[in-house]
């Protein structure tokens, strides 16, 4: 990266037609233009707003349970070789993801407008589940769109909502998993507009979601910033975080954009491999292209239609991602690199055997990367991977690959 | 002047509105979708609108996403929907025809590109329901090149200060979507059409035609009192599947669309004045 990448830099994105360089903007339709033009005036004003700030850290602290630990893995670092490696332990939080952050912020901003209906999509589940958290705690009516083949491997999520008081729609167009949920969220909203705030999980999405996703993410990054001072004494050399979306990712790094000294690395899914079509690593294997409502790198055939994508991990498996990190690749600030499935299910069972922590499988894509990276650092360096949500869920997958009826 | 200019102002002189089909290209295959354009002008269409098959219809109910899901499996691209009009047009050089699709079919193709072989191929507009005013200018540059028309949508949530920007823009006609949902629902409300219909009008002199909610004659003719043309999508692509599903062939799919266009035909020019 060159020196010119200075906070004024990244203060610049997005611009005000919710741009990140080429990337982002508000592709969608006319029905829901004036929506998103009231979601932005609100926000804009309510970030700005000391009451309102004061009430999401309220939440934050004593309903999500904020700060979450920066916890040194000192035995999973031993057995790796050379980094430090700490984990940012946002599987502690309510609900045990890192997507609580971001819906405790959007229900606020519901609340202050006034909806009551909330609905959101959902692939591994953990947004849903936060989300249908967040509404029966408000009160609000939630429906939450999940692909009918996340509906099967996340079975557990799907009866945690059910007990939330939400109503699961499984999503059966297209190749019903994240992308098809997200088809249809928003033709939900399309049609519920008046009523219905759409709460959606991560960077992705058309203007403003992508800021504010971001905004309510990027908690975790500060966090870890004060805590990376106060317990080793300096900024981490680099951060680890999958990328499915990118929620968890933009969270972690962007309090950390202009400190040349730390670098990034966004773990996409490999799947069976980004040389097989089987994966869901768009920045690594795709090209920019328009989908939910922005430009982004996308997974996309000859004819510019939409691939269907393969990960392990149902919260990854999604052939978009969130525009800031398509500029944030293009301009060299972060590196985008992928783990396939194999070497996610390996680091998931390394983690749960040498930490006594269980990793969601989305997070184990960044598990397994940060393994091989801090073998190439030196253990006066420290990493800290985004330990983006625990692996509750996930058992009944592990258990089927490990070819063990549940 | 653009042949859709020239429909609509033949169609005001007779005192007729137009009547807009909607068809998915490639639905049920690639095969029919020539042959079905040209039955559906012997049905009545003044104007063709050819959907350009997405894997992610966004603002498409049930029914529509459907269409496109065929026409996927039967491998249609845009480069073979501009053809199909190319073909059409063999024929067929009066009809005005209008793609409707999604931003990235198009982008991925390259807007120059496209524009040149759309233009190439006697396409007459383009309307993307996912490109609105405020992401429009890349396309629409290409779009004046080639003298291609741009139709835009107006919900009935556009406030009055958007419906004047996208009115300065629009070329060839303006369409409003007269409910708040995807195509195929239900709830279509007459007073809320007329009353935006007459705003959209104290801001631009273009003809505007209404879709989304119009699946048979006596919804047409409600709307047709106080619109310029009416399009019929779902009910369409509908009669086609269902057709086909309870084991009819193409001809007889064919035959299904077109009786029910020409039942809508008769019914707006029964309002003729
Ligand atoms: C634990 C966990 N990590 C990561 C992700 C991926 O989302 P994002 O890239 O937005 O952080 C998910 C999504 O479901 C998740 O549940």
């Amino acid at each position: 990266m060159t020196s010119k990448m200075t906070q004024e830099l990244f203060d610049t994105v997005p611009d005000c037609d919710g741009r990140f360089g080429v990337y982002g903007g508000k592709f969608v339709a006319e029905t829901l233009m004036s929506a998103l033009a009231e979601l932005e005036a609100l926000y804009r004003k309510l970030s700005a707003d000391a009451a309102f700030q004061r009430e999401l850290d309220e939440d934050l602290a004593h309903y999500v349970g904020r700060p979450s630990p920066l916890y040194e893995a000192k035995r999973w670092s031993n057995k790796v070789g050379g980094a430090r490696i700490f984990l940012k332990r946002e599987d502690l939080n309510h609900t045990g993801a890192h997507k609580v952050n971001n819906t405790v912020g959007q229900a606020l901003l519901a609340k202050y407008m006034g909806k009551r209906r909330v609905i959101a999509e959902t692939g591994a589940g953990q947004h849903g589940v936060a989300t249908a958290t967040i509404a029966a705690r408000l009160g609000l009516e939630c429906h939450v769109f999940m692909g009918e083949e996340d509906v099967r491997r996340q079975a557990l999520n799907v009866y945690r909502m059910k007990l939330l008081g939400a109503t699961v729609v499984p999503v059966t167009s297209g190749s019903r998993t994240l992308k098809d949920a997200m088809n249809e969220a928003m033709r939900d909203w399309v049609t519920n507009v008046d009523d219905t705030f759409y709460i959606i999980g991560t960077v992705a999405g058309p203007h403003p979601y992508p800021m504010l996703v971001r905004d309510f993410q990027s908690v975790i990054g500060r966090e870890t910033r004060v805590q990376s001072l106060a317990q080793v004494g300096k900024l981490p050399d680099a951060l680890v975080a999958c990328v499915g979306g990118g929620s968890n990712a933009i969270g972690l790094f962007h309090p950390f954009l202009a400190d040349d000294e730390v670098a990034m690395y966004g773990v996409e899914a490999g799947g069976h491999g980004v040389s097989t079509n089987q994966h869901a690593a768009p920045l690594t294997a795709g090209t920019p292209g328009i989908l939910h409502g922005n430009r982004t790198y996308l997974m996309q055939d000859a004819d510019g239609q939409i691939m269907h994508t393969h990960s392990v991990s149902a919260g990854l498996d999604y052939p978009g991602v969130g525009p800031e990190h398509s500029w944030l690749k293009d301009i060299g600030r972060v590196n985008y690199v992928v783990a396939n499935d194999d070497e996610a299910l390996a680091a998931f069972h390394s983690l749960t055997r040498i930490e006594g922590i269980m990793p969601a499988l989305e997070t184990a894509h960044a598990l397994a990367y940060a393994e091989k990276l801090a073998a190439t650092m030196t253990p006066e360096q420290m990493i800290v991977v985004n330990l983006s949500g625990r692996g509750d869920k996930d058992i009944h997958t592990v258990a089927q690959i490990d070819g063990l009826e549940m | 002047m653009s042949r859709i200019a020239g429909r609509f102002q033949a169609l005001a002189e007779q005192g007729r509105k137009a009547l807009i089909p909607y068809i998915v290209a490639g639905d049920p295959t690639r095969e029919v979708t020539v042959q079905l354009m040209h039955r559906l002008v012997e049905a009545g269409a003044d104007i063709i609108e050819v959907g350009v098959p997405f894997s992610d219809p966004m603002s498409e109910g049930p029914v529509i996403q459907l269409g496109h899901e065929r026409a996927l499996a039967d491998g249609t691209s845009l480069r073979n929907v501009i053809d199909m009009v190319s073909q059409f047009r063999q024929q067929d050089n009066a009809t005005p025809v209008l793609l409707m699709g999604y931003a990235n079919p198009v982008e991925h193709m390259g807007y120059a590109t496209f524009c040149d072989a759309a233009a190439a191929a006697g396409i007459d507009a383009l309307l993307t329901v996912d490109i609105p005013p405020e992401e429009v200018e890349a396309v629409n540059a290409e779009l004046v090149r080639v003298d291609m028309d741009n139709i835009f949508l107006i919900a009935p949530t556009t406030p009055d200060d958007r419906i004047e920007v996208i009115a300065r823009q629009a070329r060839g006609f303006i369409y409003y979507v007269s409910l708040k949902g995807v195509t195929g629902a239900g709830h279509l409300d007459v007073d809320d059409v007329t009353f935006h219909l007459d705003k959209i009008r104290s801001h631009s002199s273009l003809p505007v035609a209404v879709g989304f909610g119009i699946k048979d004659a006596a919804s047409a003719m409600t709307v047709a009192r106080v619109a310029d043309g009416v399009v019929v999508g779902s009910a369409l692509v509908n009669a086609m599947a269902q057709t086909i599903e309870e084991g009819g062939d193409t001809e007889a799919a064919i035959t299904a669309a077109t009786s029910l266009l020409s039942s809508i035909r008769e019914g707006i020019d029964s309002l003729a004045s």
